[in-house]
């Protein structure tokens, strides 16, 4: 079936940057100059203090800024990629299917093919039942699932969160995670993952960047030593408590 | 606008009220003997309303008159405020002069109006339009400018088109104050279209109530006078309340003011 795909069809892409600054308008300095690269299909989180620019840095990999000098790399089209905010930004007066749709929408993909796509992106995040409620009528973590299957429906090559569960319960945020990693390893996709939690950054990618306060400068760069399975229990286990202290003593050190 | 309790415990006690206010006033007129050219009979108001047939007609004329105003005020009302939004140095340069509409008073501008204007229906039909355009505009714009930046970047991020994001996002996160609006505009426009027929209707020998306001004055028929402010009032409560119908009907699924 044409909803099916495989990993090779929706493999990440590639990202470079190079000596990436940026300022805000009144001059104050929000990235000093950075620089990294990641491959295609790695889960990258960017770990760092509130403020910090993180935000600024997903931003400008979206395209939705232009930064100050410096060039960011990314081998796709502005369609290929997909961006998660804070909250679920919904449209109130659609409901969840509609919601969903309203990407390949925006797109012109045709009609029939738009039901089937956000059915099963809606499927695909454990919403079959809700989905033609509407936003008012779902609990928090309900609409931030239905924003992640906004914006896995046009099965991006780059997905983009920033701080996408920060505002929900633990437990919701852990369920939330774990969805999201099996959607990361089904699809191949690159994902980026602005946080500030530790435990969340360590659960979740192969890889983090963790950044100073503003002006943000990268702190440390390390692979997550931990196997590919992750279930909710490895938590608990010590080579994560680890990976956890070694990201903490980063943020510190990344501290003015 | 929520209902709560029953249909009878919500219409017995304004009904209640304007029964006594009915009573007070008959027996005031009795008490005091006072002629019916200053203050009539409430039977002979009620007695006008059920049997004068020009009442009527009248009610068509200033019905169409306010109706044809209230409809240009919501066209044009967001078509302007859409011009608006989409500068902000149209926005600058424009929003000064659209109050305008708010501030002039209309009694002055009406007899110019009648005099550039062939003087019928069209002059009327202004009149209602400027004293009702403004709290569209205003109100409409404020809901476009307050769309949703996050959702702005989403289009953005999906290529959609200036008119797709008019047309699936801002229009709609205006419409809970477009529908604010049309609520005032719905009274102003019968206002408006009272006040111009003041003037207007005099001349023309159209009848629409406010003519009949002032006929009646004129002739010492106070019956009639109290009967066409009475249908005036009415003909601003239907507007409102229709006006109200569609906001709720259109907005109900998923706004909190119609929850």
């Amino acid at each position: 079936m044409h909803r099916m795909q495989n990993r090779v069809e929706g493999a990440g892409i590639a990202i470079q940057m190079r000596g990436v600054r940026h300022a805000y308008d009144n001059a104050v300095s929000v990235l000093d100059g950075l620089d990294f690269e990641t491959p295609a299909g790695q889960f990258l989180a960017i770990l760092g203090p509130s403020g910090c620019g993180k935000s600024t840095l997903l931003r400008l990999i979206a395209g939705l800024d232009r930064p100050r000098s410096g060039s960011i790399h990314a081998a796709v089209r502005s369609s290929g990629i997909a961006y998660v905010f804070q909250d679920a930004h919904l449209l109130p007066w659609r409901s969840a299917l509609q919601n969903v749709a309203l990407p390949l929408e925006l797109m012109h993909v045709p009609r029939g093919r738009r039901a089937d796509a956000a059915r099963s992106a809606l499927e695909q995040v454990g919403l079959s039942d809700a989905m033609d409620r509407f936003p008012n009528q779902l609990s928090g973590g309900m609409r931030m699932r239905v924003s992640l299957a906004r914006a896995m429906v046009t099965r991006p090559k780059l997905l983009l969160l920033d701080e996408p569960f920060a505002a929900l319960d633990e437990l919701t945020r852990e369920r939330l995670d774990e969805q999201l990693r099996d959607l990361w390893r089904a699809s191949g996709m690159t994902v980026i993952f602005v946080t500030h939690s530790t435990t969340e950054a360590a659960f979740l990618a192969e890889r983090a960047i963790v950044l100073s306060a503003r002006p943000a400068r990268i702190v440390e760069d390390r692979a997550i030593a931990l196997p590919p399975d992750r279930a909710g229990a490895i938590r608990a286990t010590p080579p994560f408590v680890a990976e956890v202290r070694a990201l903490y003593g980063a943020l510190e050190r990344g501290e003015p | 606008m929520r209902a709560s309790g029953s249909l009878t415990s919500r219409i017995l006690p304004p009904v209640l009220v304007l029964a006594g206010v009915l009573v007070i006033w008959d027996l005031y007129v009795r008490v005091t003997h006072t002629p019916d050219f200053l203050l009539p009979m409430p039977t002979a108001v009620i007695r006008s309303l059920f049997t004068d047939r020009r009442l009527l007609s009248s009610l068509g004329w200033t019905a169409l008159a306010a109706l044809s105003g209230f409809v240009a005020s919501g066209v044009f009302g967001v078509l302007i405020a859409i011009a608006l939004s989409a500068s902000p140095i149209l926005r600058r340069a424009f929003f000064p002069y659209t109050l305008f509409f708010q501030t002039v008073p209309i009694v002055a501008i009406a007899p110019m109006l009648l005099f550039w204007l062939t003087p019928g229906l069209e002059p009327v039909v202004l009149c209602a339009f400027i004293v009702s355009v403004f709290p569209v505009i205003a109100n409409t714009l404020a809901g476009l400018m307050a769309t949703d930046p996050a959702l702005i970047d989403l289009f953005r991020l999906y290529g959609a088109r200036p008119l797709a994001g008019l047309w699936k996002l801002r229009l709609p996160s205006a419409l809970p104050g477009i529908f604010t609006g049309l609520r005032i505009a719905a009274g102003l426009s019968v206002i408006g279209t009272i006040v111009a027929e003041f003037l207007v209707g005099q001349i023309v020998g159209e009848v629409g109530l406010g003519v009949r306001v002032v006929g009646g004055i004129h002739d010492s028929h106070m019956d009639e006078v109290f009967a066409a402010a009475i249908l005036a009032s009415l003909l601003g409560l239907a507007m409102f309340g229709a006006v109200n119908l569609a906001a709720h009907l259109t907005l109900r699924r998923w706004h909190a003011s119609e929850r």
